[in-house]
């Protein structure tokens, strides 16, 4: 095991630096500069000004040469200074965002979990009943709705109308005379709206695979064997069949580990949560290039981190996979 | 089978349940509304919460390029000169100014007693450095090139700074609008790593508080202003990159001040409740958007075809349709009812016969009966090509590109991401015709949009207009300060390009922005309704923040 692991980790290496290779030279395929924004139609900027800026921020340099410097820095866990024109370092720029939305994401995806797995379990064993074609509806219902289109809905509703929710943001105004238990029942009231948003569409598929694994699981000869070996249904349910049924879950939340620091654009937008969907959004409108790179570096790694994670999963939940 | 009916039942109470709520909303916002005193005296304190779209990027006036930055270095920061609410130029930080008789030095003569808000006072040192700021080539800024024409600058004493130009330049004196920055707290510093950038320090008529980045930025008022300290207590800026969130948090009292779109001001806000909460204002925006054609193209060449293309679009449809009236038509590039703009050039009417007859005459005829004119085997069909993200101008070309095609000339439309559509279409001026819009100047100088030197790849003239008479004019007008004999240099150029059509100037938006009606003392004005912020006052019954 520890072979394989470290077998993995070293492979992780070479993966690393292709694919920032690949994504420096992608984004830098894009047309446009991060110099444009700052000068482009601008009346008051002539062209000897537009070369010199350039040239501040190192782009009059071939391409291999920039991407050279910039991995010289990444050795030294330096992401350099965002191509904005507030110069800040891009560890300080991700750092201040990455929280609220590892935050959103983790409460959504546990609020999916929480919900969608046990509907998933009974619409599967009980198929066909009253209530697997509830979620069924539900699950439709999620599947077509826009999340930006039931997020006014609800903020129009709930906040405007009825004022039960705060509309944007995560603090109140005055969150800073509040009390500390206040503080976080502010922020806990704030996130109402957006994570059950962010939930919601994620819940529907969740639910719907979750019953397709059991319903898959469950059809298998060794629950047949289980039962006629007269164990309970309970325990042929929660202890044989969702083990089985839970692997291909397993995966799908190492997979969605990157998108825990990708967030959403649209609802971080909406609810105008200061997220890393949007940061990253503003960065490729600005082809601030290194705060892309930085991360994309993040979400490459995250990824390969989310996959082996999965793999050990797997692992541990599969004693076929553990021996072989 | 029930399984389908009993689904497709849900979804429909569901949608149901979605309508109703739509239609016969209960009004909340109509609850807590006693009715308005008339203006109480003015009584300091409360605050001002501004709806932002975007956060600001620097607080560093030489660094920043964008709306929300500049809006609030405004506060923080003042300039020797500014405009004053009929756009006339007023003094600032320099109390009085001379102009030699040459035209080419300026003598100002500054404030006294005025402090940074860190305490130390203000003097012409920190105007020279502001100078010396703007013109290192280290400095990565998008202001240097007025300052590039001053020939020197000094320190005549703490409180008197001249310049002297090599040429005589119409808009130096407006140039020393710009923020004055602290000596004392950036030399010698990099500029670019200053901490200044996220504090800033000004003498302006707001102290900076707090930064959250992409939640909210706090000012409050500053007692020692020169001017006596602003009645309104805090100005708190929140980021809601969301027009239609942003809009609902309006309603919700969560803000006191937003501009609204088109659709928003005509259609959403017309309600006795919101009266009642909200004041609404429109003015004409210093801004216009335009069709330009390249002239670069075979079939822009003859200006009768440009002229008959003019004819045959109905610009009030436009703003009808696109800005739901809340705009006016365009003429030129001078906003209607400036000082500058010639009331005589009218704008082209809608006469789609007109545009034949001109189209005929300049030798379109459709020969081979495709209904598309043509003239020696070249038919009139061209691209408009245009930047995403501008829901305006994509709707002004479908609207442009109908009306074309009645009169025979037949056009695409193609819309492209910001910077690709710089990149590949404008700067290398490989397009037909673009739908683009100018905004903010309120001098008249516009030599690097229409002067013939100014074709090049990147440049601002990239239709390639070259017009020998405009090329004079654009020079004279920015050699001289007389406002009269700038007025008659600018009516000319305005004559020429009416003649010429370059453009067809489409329409002038309208800014429309809404304030909490517990805000007094806001003077609607040619400058907008921010002139006199620190005019502004909420009446002591009606203050609704205390801190």
């Amino acid at each position: 095991m520890l072979l394989y692991l470290s077998k993995r980790l070293l492979l992780m290496v070479p993966l690393l630096l292709g694919i920032t290779l690949i994504s420096f030279v992608v984004i830098h395929l894009a047309p446009g500069e991060p110099t444009d924004m700052q000068t482009q139609l601008n009346p008051e900027v002539g062209v000897e000004l537009q070369q010199r800026l350039r040239a501040q921020y190192d782009l009059d340099q071939p391409l291999m040469v920039q991407y050279g410097k910039w991995l010289g820095r990444l050795v030294r866990f330096d992401f350099g200074d965002s191509f904005s024109q507030d110069r800040r370092p891009v560890t300080a720029k991700i750092a201040e965002r990455l929280p609220i939305t590892i935050l959103i994401n983790v409460l959504s995806i546990g609020l999916i979990l929480l919900v969608a797995v046990p509907i998933g379990i009974v619409s599967a064993v009980r198929r066909n009943s009253h209530f697997d074609r509830l979620t069924t509806i539900f699950v439709f219902i999620g599947f077509a709705t826009p999340s930006f289109w039931l997020a006014l809905l609800l903020m129009d509703f709930l906040g405007v109308r009825y004022g039960l929710f705060p509309i944007v943001g995560l603090k109140s105004l005055g969150y800073d005379y509040l009390s500390w238990s206040g503080q976080i029942l502010d922020v806990l009231h704030h996130l109402v709206l957006p994570v059950f948003v962010s939930a919601f569409g994620g819940l529907a598929g969740f639910s719907r695979y979750m019953r397709a694994n059991m319903l898959e699981v469950i059809r298998q000869d060794y629950i047949l064997t289980a039962r006629a070996k007269g164990l309970t249904e309970k325990a042929v349910i929660w202890k044989h069949a969702l083990r089985n049924a839970l692997l291909p879950v397993i995966t799908i939340l190492g997979l969605s580990v990157p998108g825990l620091i990708g967030g959403s654009v649209i609802f971080e937008t909406i609810f105008a949560i200061p997220g890393m969907g949007k940061l990253f959004y503003d960065g490729v409108m600005m082809r601030d290039y290194p705060l892309i790179m930085g991360i994309l570096v993040i979400g490459a790694v995250l990824t390969l981190v989310g996959n082996l994670l999965a793999d050990l999963g797997y692992a541990l939940a599969d004693p076929r996979i553990r021996h072989s | 089978m029930t399984f389908i009916s009993d689904r497709f039942g849900l979804v429909w109470i569901f949608l149901g349940l979605c309508c109703l709520y739509l239609i016969c909303g209960c009004d909340r916002m109509d609850e807590n509304l006693a009715g308005q005193a008339e203006a109480g005296p003015p009584a300091a304190g409360d605050t001002l919460i501004i709806g932002s779209g975007a956060d600001a990027v620097t607080l560093l006036p030489v660094l920043a390029s964008d709306g929300t930055s500049s809006d609030i270095n405004g506060l923080v920061y003042n300039g020797l000169v500014r405009y004053d609410k009929d756009l006339n130029i007023e003094a600032d930080l320099a109390e009085r100014w001379e102009i030699s008789p040459d035209n080419l030095t300026i003598t100002f003569h500054l404030r006294q007693g005025v402090r940074w808000h860190d305490g130390a006072p203000f003097t012409a040192e920190d105007v020279l450095y502001t100078y010396q700021l703007l013109i290192d080539p280290k400095t990565p800024t998008a202001y240097a090139e007025r300052y590039r024409q001053v020939a020197s600058a000094q320190v005549l004493d703490a409180h008197t700074f001249r310049v002297r130009y090599h040429k005589p330049l119409a808009t130096a004196l407006i140039s020393w609008a710009f923020s004055v920055h602290p000596r004392h707290l950036l030399e010698g510093t990099e500029i670019t790593k200053s901490p200044l950038a996220s504090h800033p320090v000004g003498t302006g008529p707001y102290r900076f508080v707090a930064w959250k980045r992409g939640e909210k930025i706090v000012l409050e008022a500053n007692p020692d202003y020169y001017e006596g300290p602003p009645y309104i207590h805090r100005v708190l800026y929140r980021v809601i990159p969301d027009a239609s969130t942003m809009f609902l948090e309006m309603q919700s009292g969560g803000l006191d001040y937003m501009g609204l779109t088109p659709l928003q001001y005509a259609m959403q806000t017309d309600t006795p409740a919101f009266r009642r909460r909200f004041r609404k204002y429109r003015y004409p925006a210093f801004a216009y958007t335009y069709l330009g054609y390249n002239l670069r193209r075979p079939i822009f060449q003859d200006k009768r075809t440009r002229q008959a293309l003019s004819f045959a679009i109905d610009k009030q449809e436009i703003i009808d349709g696109v800005l739901l009236g809340l705009g006016q038509v365009a003429s030129g590039p001078y906003k209607p009812g400036s000082w500058v703009h010639n009331p005589e050039v009218a704008p082209y009417r809608y006469d789609p016969n007109r545009a034949r007859t001109l189209l005929a005459e300049a030798g379109w005829q459709d020969s081979d009966g495709d209904g598309v004119l043509d003239r020696n085997g070249q038919s009139l069909s061209f691209t408009i090509v245009t930047n995403q993200g501008n829901d305006q101008r994509v709707k002004a070309g479908e609207i442009i590109q109908r009306r074309l095609s009645e009169v025979g000339v037949k056009v695409k439309l193609q819309v492209v991401e910001w910077a690709a559509f710089l990149k590949e279409f404008i700067n290398p001026g490989n397009f037909d015709a673009t739908i683009l819009g100018w905004s903010g100047g309120i001098d008249p100088d516009v030599y690097n949009v229409w002067h013939s030197s100014k074709t090049g790849p990147g440049e601002l003239n990239f239709i390639a207009f070259k017009n020998a008479e405009v090329d004079h004019l654009l020079e004279a007008g920015r050699r001289t300060y007389d406002q009269d004999e700038r007025k008659l240099v600018y009516d000319r150029f305005q004559e020429i390009l009416a003649e010429e059509q370059p453009y067809t100037f489409l329409y002038v938006p309208e800014s429309l922005p809404v304030v909490a009606a517990r805000f007094r003392g806001i003077e609607p004005a040619p400058a907008g309704i921010m002139h006199n912020f620190i005019q502004w006052y909420v009446p002591a019954e009606e203050h609704k923040y205390s801190r």
